[in-house]
């Protein structure tokens, strides 16, 4: 049975292709796509009535597989950080993890294994065997590699499996109990507070270590002015780094933090405006690579505390592309730059087999509608839990469908 | 009748002043930022009341008999559990005192378990104090009765403020336009804080004076003039404030050593000298002496107000007491 998507908007970064036409998909995989393909008579016709039509949603980090929130995100592909209850730090994790989501309907899933045993910082994990077994990239997640020599090591390791090495950018010392950005509001608050050089220090000393090893190194979440221009200096002398930053960081500035918002608690922390300004420009110019939404569900029990003791984390995974989109239409930055963030980046830095529109390829594909206009209702998420900070935010840009090999997983009512 | 306004009727007027009702139009005191001028002076002028009453040999006038006030403190403390019990019990009420040992919050409750339990009990007034910046705000959002912030982590410590400025009150005649040095660990002191905001908010000129590892990021965008040297920070001051230094912050490498630094932040008289006459020196207590200030300073009669301090403590909780409940005693009003 061949499926034809027609009367839609094709959109493919990896090659600028921006065309209305219909695609093919047979037996889960992309059989033609183009402007003026003939659609076999007895094709199962969806008509996507001008929307976009894009590969699927990379999300490089969350914290949990929350399936029908990735699925009503448009996210087809979700990475597993390895801070689990059972830590990923081991093959027999990794292929467990592997095949839940392989042979099945449901969103794809693959680990990030951990860098260090236990995520401690001091000896490494076995990152060939999990790298056989389908772990993707290798990071201490919630943490920097902190000490220079292990992290040197993992590198050197980590570089002859070609392995991608994570790297949390925060100086541990630095930032030590801080909950808030070092800045007027978390002196007012009275909070302990962690200074954006914390960021710029952790990635200015790794990206020597990636010169030195020559491995190639991705930084998860850059927050602050000073780590996007470290990393645009970085770049900028041919060292082999990208970075990624979350939606959060790109709307949200201290001030969210503001009668102790434990919603709005992340880490890093939310920053200065200024530092939010250099995030959108460092997005548009190329040094972020890619958006992800560090989809952390966290239930009240550990979000209504004090702001110190409060967990940090936000859900992100339905408002990822929403919150993305809102740069194109502030004009900050254009569609294809965004949607190449969110597919063909992250596919090409894991090695995944998605992530752009090619003949043969699996067919993982979002549909969305750029303009039309939503409040985002945390009551409404379809996310384990709704610890958002943008409730009743209203919002432009909505999927409308998610696929999955091929197979519908997911279609807004409208 | 039907309550709705027709377009003939007049316009609706309150037929009390302030409109709101109060002159403290809140119903906790959490803290002392964007605090209104006349809420600060009314509750300063009730405060001065019961200073008077307190000097007198019957001390309690029991307005408030019958209500209940919880002082539930999960950090230690004695001075201001103190004054909180007495100023509730000078006003007739039934007072329960509370310390961490004692609650299940070591036993792993959580703070709006504790509020859950606490607010079944009905109490009319819940005096609080934690560890946490922000915990007692996170507190009053579930509890029903008034919440008294004793104190919350780094943020806040309104009762503390409130006292320290009906003392310079009651010295100087008027806060506005003083001079008032706050020195010492400002970066971990929610003494601090409540005093810059409120002090700011009633025209004081306000200086902090520290050494940079104790001075808060941005700290100058809270209205105050930042100084590092002693002499400089007090030259022409009428009031000094000292913070207590707490003996742990030479661990986190925020001082070399007490000898150091009552070398060149203690407050001796040499210091002083750099203020003027009639300067007023305060501290919240409890005193390092031979830290943060020097015996002889702190005995002056003349110049110390530290004593005044503890006794204008119990009026002003008395005051805060006595406003918040005040909707709980309709006509009685003193």
């Amino acid at each position: 049975m061949i499926k034809a998507f027609i009367n839609a908007r094709l959109i493919d970064p990896a090659t600028d292709l921006d065309i209305h036409g219909s695609l093919l998909v047979e037996n889960e995989r992309i059989q033609a796509f183009g402007a003026n393909i003939d659609i076999p008579a007895d094709a199962d016709t969806v008509d996507c009535e001008g929307r976009i039509l894009c590969p699927g949603l990379i999300d490089m980090r969350v914290h949990s597989v929350d399936v029908a929130a990735a699925l009503a995100g448009g996210v087809t592909t979700v990475i597993l950080q390895p801070d689990q209850t059972t830590i990923i730090d081991s093959d027999p994790i990794v292929e467990r993890i592997r095949s839940r989501s392989v042979g099945s309907d449901t969103v794809s899933v693959y680990p990030m294994g951990a860098a260090t045993q236990d995520l401690a910082g001091l000896q490494l994990a076995e990152i060939g065997q999990m790298k056989q077994s389908g772990a993707v990239a290798f990071t201490d997640c919630r943490k920097a590699t902190s000490d220079s020599q292990v992290a040197r090591r993992l590198m050197e390791y980590a570089g002859y499996f070609d392995a991608l090495i994570v790297q949390f950018p925060e100086d541990k010392s630095l930032a030590a109990d801080g909950v808030a950005h070092e800045g007027e509001v978390a002196s007012r608050l009275g909070l302990e507070a962690i200074p954006s050089a914390a960021e710029a220090i952790q990635i200015d000393r790794d990206v020597r270590l990636s010169e030195l090893t020559g491995t190639r190194l991705h930084f998860a979440l850059v927050s602050s002015r000073e780590g996007v221009e470290a990393i645009r200096a970085a770049k900028k002398r041919g060292a082999k780094v990208t970075c990624s930053t979350a939606p959060h960081y790109l709307h949200l500035n201290e001030n969210a933090v503001e009668g102790y918002r434990t919603f709005a608690k992340v880490s890093p922390p939310l920053r200065a405006e200024e530092d939010r300004l250099a995030l959108i420009e460092g997005l548009a110019d190329g040094t972020i690579d890619t958006l992800v939404s560090d989809h952390d569900p966290r239930s009240v029990d550990v979000k209504r505390l004090p702001f110190g003791q409060a967990a940090p984390g936000v859900v992100g995974l339905e408002t990822l592309l929403a919150l993305s989109l809102s740069l194109v239409h502030s004009g900050k930055t254009n569609l294809m730059t965004i949607l190449r963030s969110l597919t063909e980046t992250p596919a090409n830095l894991l090695g995944l087999d998605t992530g752009k529109l090619e003949t043969g390829r699996y067919a993982d594909l979002t549909i969305f509608d750029p303009e039309k206009p939503w409040v985002i209702d945390a009551e409404k998420l379809m996310s384990t839990a709704k610890n958002t900070p943008f409730d009743t935010l209203p919002v432009q840009g909505q999927v409308w469908k998610t696929i999955v090999g091929g197979k519908t997983l997911f279609t807004q009512e409208t | 009748m039907s309550t709705h306004l027709t377009e003939q009727a007049p316009y609706p007027r309150a037929d009390v002043f302030p409109p709101s009702g109060s002159l403290f139009p809140h119903k906790h005191l959490l803290g002392t930022w964007n605090m209104d001028p006349t809420s600060i002076k009314f509750l300063l002028d009730i405060a001065d009341r019961y200073v008077e009453q307190n000097r007198q040999a019957k001390k309690t006038t029991p307005i408030c008999a019958g209500l209940t006030q919880i002082n539930l403190f999960f950090e230690n403390s004695t001075r201001t559990l103190m004054s909180f019990e007495i100023a509730g019990k000078r006003l007739g009420m039934d007072t329960i005192s509370m310390s961490t040992g004692s609650s299940s919050i070591k036993k792993g409750e959580t703070l709006l378990d504790t509020a859950d339990t606490l607010n079944a009990m009905h109490p009319d007034a819940l005096v609080v104090r934690h560890a946490d910046s922000g915990a007692v705000k996170l507190l009053s959002e579930k509890m029903d009765c008034a919440v008294l912030n004793a104190g919350d982590g780094r943020s806040e410590h309104p009762t503390q403020a409130l006292l320290d400025a009906l003392t310079i009150r009651r010295r100087k005649g008027k806060i506005h336009g003083q001079t008032i040095v706050i020195s010492g660990d400002i970066a971990h002191s929610r003494v601090a804080r409540s005093n810059i905001y409120l002090l700011n908010a009633m025209g004081a000129r306000v200086r902090l004076v520290a050494p940079p590892t104790l001075l808060p990021k941005d700290v100058d965008r809270l209205g105050v003039e930042v100084y590092h040297r002693m002499d400089e920070g007090l030259d022409g001051a009428d009031v000094v404030m000292m913070l207590r230094l707490q003996q742990e912050r030479m661990q986190g490498a925020f001082l070399p050593s007490l000898r150091e630094y009552y070398r060149f932040w203690g407050l001796t008289s040499e210091k002083l000298s750099y203020a003027k006459d009639d300067v007023l020196v305060m501290h919240p207590g409890p005193m390092n002496r031979g830290v943060e200030i020097a015996s002889d300073i702190a005995d002056d009669l003349d110049r110390s107000a530290i004593r005044e301090q503890v006794e204008m403590g119990v009026a002003v909780r008395m005051a805060c007491l006595d406003v918040l409940t005040r909707h709980l005693r309709e006509g009685s009003k003193t």
